[in-house]
């Protein structure tokens, strides 16, 4: 019982205090619960965690609450989904709130505007060493379908501009016409 | 139709419909609040999604915080954000209990198994999109930015310090150099 407890605690702060500082989308907070959740606390895989982040994207709404939503649904339920999404959206709620009274005189502040452009070296850097950890671990799993799925998909997205959704099916279904093949 | 529920079913169905995160939001968003509602003008709209980029969380939680509080006070922001949350929140939830409960299935592994690799190319292309930008802002090349990313990168491989305090390290240090 202690222990449940200690966990929904434990979802609850990180989400809070990992949405009160993500600035720049989506993608920073999923690189931040992977390396609390993954790297820091041992609680969940690497491998599980990209299935997570999978549901996360493929799904409607915004990619920092559904994957505290999965996160949280992945270790305590229902109640560990209450836990994880109160976390990631009070935050921001707040600061909007409260932003919302006098948000000319901050859009214009050159101090705030420098600031926030430089936090974008040290976003990509978060986000680009949390790819570098999924990465590493499937070039080592010697899977060369694998690789060059990953390969393809980044040319698809980043290049060409096709939408995650699309690369997502379209490697979905790779990866079931390997497993049948495999099987037979 | 009173405010409040207008203002949940608006941000419903953005919610709803925004598969892709934030970029593929905006135009919803837009739609509801500017060409359907009337709660905001066209450039109070560019100046909401300036905000989003420069605040915390996602802009479609930002955006009903910040139209509900507009339009309606308090209790405006709390009804269009529990709106935006609402689908996400159910949708999300089925998918995790079936991976939950057919993860071991075979087929669903080997589907899984393909869709790993196309998860980590699609974080690294987000994470290219936002370097990109800062370090050639207009084509030109910001040599402070560039340096800011390596000293950041090695302060999170080498010396595993913390992310947030990487992120607001390189923020200050930005700001420190532009005023110098």
């Amino acid at each position: 019982m202690e222990k449940e407890e200690h966990v929904y605690r434990t979802l609850f702060l990180s989400t809070l205090y990992l949405s009160a500082f993500t600035f720049g989308g989506g993608y920073v907070i999923v690189s931040l619960l992977q390396k609390k959740f993954v790297d820091q606390l041992h609680w969940i895989d690497q491998e599980e965690m990209l299935d997570l982040v999978a549901i996360a994207q493929s799904s409607p709404g915004a990619i920092a609450i559904n994957g505290s939503i999965v996160i949280g649904y992945k270790l305590g339920g229902w109640k560990g989904v209450a836990a994880a999404v109160a976390g990631a959206v009070i935050p921001p709620f707040l600061i909007m709130a409260v932003i919302s009274f006098f948000y000319q005189a901050f859009i214009s502040n050159y101090y705030i505007k420098t600031l926030l452009a430089g936090m974008a070296a040290g976003m990509s850097a978060v986000i680009i060493s949390a790819v570098y950890d999924m990465a590493s671990g499937i070039v080592r799993g010697h899977d060369t379908v694998q690789i060059v799925v990953m390969m393809l998909a980044f040319i698809a997205n980043f290049c060409f501009g096709i939408s995650v959704i699309w690369c997502i099916l379209a490697a979905g279904a790779v990866g079931f016409l390997q497993s049948r093949r495999e099987s037979v | 139709m009173s405010t409040l529920w207008e203002l949940f079913l608006s941000f419903l169905h953005v919610g709803a419909l925004s598969f892709g995160g934030g970029y593929a939001a905006m135009p919803l968003i837009q739609e509801q609040v500017v060409l359907k509602h009337h709660w905001m003008s066209m450039s109070d709209f560019s100046n909401l999604v300036t905000l989003s980029q420069m605040t915390p969380g996602p802009i479609i939680t930002n955006a009903a915080t910040f139209v509900g509080q507009r339009v309606a006070g308090l209790p405006g922001a709390v009804a269009a954000t529990v709106g935006s949350i609402f689908v996400p929140l159910i949708f999300v939830s089925i998918l995790a209990y079936l991976y939950k409960k057919y993860r071991r299935m075979q087929t669903l592994q080997g589907i899984l198994k393909g869709i790993r690799p196309a998860v980590a190319a699609m974080i690294l292309s987000a994470g290219l999109l936002i370097l990109i930008p800062a370090v050639w802002p207009r084509g030109r090349f910001n040599a402070a930015m560039f340096v800011l990313f390596i000293l950041s990168f090695a302060a999170l491989r080498k010396w595993k310090w913390d992310p947030i305090l990487v992120m607001l390290l390189s923020g200050s240090a930005y700001l420190a150099v532009c005023l110098l």
